[in-house]
């Protein structure tokens, strides 16, 4: 498949949006907040999230013909989780919005704003990654590792980009942040690499003697009945060769995983203020050529019917 | 229930692809608006149609058979394009079963195409909307049309009458008889869509 920048930069974002609300979220739960600097650092994580997740808001308008209508995609819940992700995203956001609020006013985060916030980063991801997997017949996407990546993938950018955030405002929790955050790479690395490794024995779904109902083992498709380009033979090809692919491919586990993974754990505490915000460049466009490899892996049932381009 | 579908036989389609213009004629003109086509006399032309024929061939040579076949939306029974629709656009009509997208509330996400297995539906740019076959719905409820024409404008078309159109939920229907007597076939059945076009495999060569 060609992958869409725009949805690229949606997921990549909100996931990051959701990791970092998760980030902030947790040590309340755990009954942080009496220390001093609590506040302060929730409150710039709060306006990160709410940045972020706008930012890929934006990102997703791109990717449609007809943006004006967007508001109809909350219409279909009851089937559609592209339209549940349209529901629960500003959903998200407006939590994290009062959380800011909140603290903005009245110098406090409530529970009952930090647990629904959780809840609702933790329902996005869902909501994103069952739009994947749940088309059956993309067997790259139809898997629960689908769901289980996005989740990692956005724990760990969220808790590198807290990190960050924590050297700069809560030092003394610095550290920890920093730990948790090599953690989830770690888990992310190692889920995203089991997802890689099950695609390479997939065959597409169908086949092509199904695909035009002859039972002969020698079918050679020798027109697809039109010589110029159509939507089916740009959409779901990503037209870019086997080094790029290749790029791509080691582009993600090195810059977006082993390289933050070394300068969060390895750096000594001189040189973290330039070395974690590098981890965080670093991992996000690394998290890019991941989505763009999630996308062109996929090898579309349709493309058995636009092989010979005569 | 009726299930309008085409019923397409491979044995007499000539691979001519006037059921391509005609499907382009009718439904560039009719009332869903264009069918756009960018750059159609230059160098990278790119246009939308809703059917378009393909050829393979099949067999080790000498003993090879040319296959022409045409391919369109199949208005699956359980069209996987439906369900995943976020703004409800692309519906599967009651009364006929024709699988349809209401232009007006699509948002051009494009989700229902990759949901598709057969990449029977195109984007048209232009209009920022999704397009498809329609089994020319704008023919078949028009009254001012004669009878005899309320049929897909490829059905019409078709020189070699390789195209039956017609309810397949009518045991007594021309193409469900063509289905029944002559092992009419469905696109990838495994993947359980269960189209409602149908195909009339090729006859065996008489002996010689």
């Amino acid at each position: 498949m060609r992958p869409a920048f725009s949805v690229l930069l949606l997921t990549t974002l909100i996931g990051c949006a959701q990791g970092l609300a998760v980030a902030l979220a947790v040590p309340l739960l755990a009954g942080a907040g009496a220390q001093a600097g609590w506040l302060d650092f929730w409150r710039l994580g709060l306006g990160c999230v709410l940045v972020l997740g706008a930012a890929g808001l934006m990102a997703s308008f791109a990717h449609l013909g007809r943006p004006e209508r967007a508001w109809r995609a909350a219409a279909m819940w009851r089937t559609s989780w592209l339209s549940r992700e349209v529901i629960v995203l500003p959903g998200f956001l407006g939590i994290a919005a009062l959380s800011l609020l909140s603290l903005l006013m009245w110098q406090r985060w409530p529970l009952a704003l930090a647990a629904p916030l959780v809840a609702a980063a933790l329902l996005l991801w869902l909501c994103t990654a069952m739009i994947y997997a749940s088309v059956r017949f993309l067997r790259e996407w139809a898997t629960p590792l689908t769901v289980v990546n996005f989740l990692l993938m956005g724990l760990a950018s969220g808790g590198v980009l807290a990190a960050c955030l924590a050297l700069w405002r809560l030092p003394l929790q610095a550290g920890h942040y920093a730990q948790a955050a090599a953690a989830a790479l770690v888990a992310a690395l190692l889920g995203r690499s089991v997802a890689a490794w099950r695609v390479r024995r997939l065959e597409p779904a169908g086949s092509l003697q199904t695909a035009i109902g002859v039972a002969s083992p020698a079918i050679r498709q020798i027109s697809r009945g039109f010589t110029a380009a159509a939507f089916t033979t740009q959409e779901f090809f990503h037209g870019r060769t086997a080094v790029w692919v290749a790029a791509m491919r080691s582009g993600w586990v090195v810059l977006g995983f082993i390289l933050p993974l070394t300068l969060l754990l390895l750096v000594p505490a001189p040189w973290r203020t330039v070395a974690w915000p590098v981890a965080l460049v670093g991992h996000l466009l690394g998290l890019l050529a991941e989505r763009w490899e999630f996308f062109a892996q996929v090898r579309h049932p349709q493309n058995r019917y636009v092989q010979a381009a005569l | 229930m009726t299930q309008l579908a085409l019923v397409i036989d491979l044995n007499v389609c000539v691979g001519c692809h006037a059921c391509v213009t005609s499907c382009k004629q009718w439904n560039t003109s009719g009332a869903a608006g264009h069918l756009s086509d960018h750059d159609p006399y230059g160098e990278n032309p790119l246009g939308v149609f809703f059917n378009r024929v393909q050829t393979y061939e099949v067999g080790q040579f000498p003993h090879t058979q040319t296959v022409h076949f045409p391919k369109s939306c199949l208005h699956c029974e359980q069209p996987p394009c439906v369900p995943v629709c976020p703004t409800g656009a692309s519906y599967k009509r009651k009364q006929d079963g024709i699988v349809l997208v209401d232009s007006d509330k699509c948002i051009g996400c494009k989700y229902c195409a990759w949901a598709c297995p057969y990449g029977a539906r195109e984007f048209d740019a232009d209009r920022g909307v999704m397009t498809k076959c329609t089994l020319c719905v704008d023919r078949l409820d028009d009254p001012s049309i004669p009878a005899a024409q309320r049929r897909p404008a490829c059905v019409n078309a078709c020189p070699t009458q390789a195209r039956l159109f017609g309810d397949v939920h009518d045991p007594d229907s021309e193409v469900s008889r063509a289905i029944r007597e002559r092992g009419g076939y469905t696109l990838m059945p495994e993947l359980g869509t269960r189209p409602a076009n149908h195909y009339l495999p090729r006859r065996a060569a008489p002996a010689e």
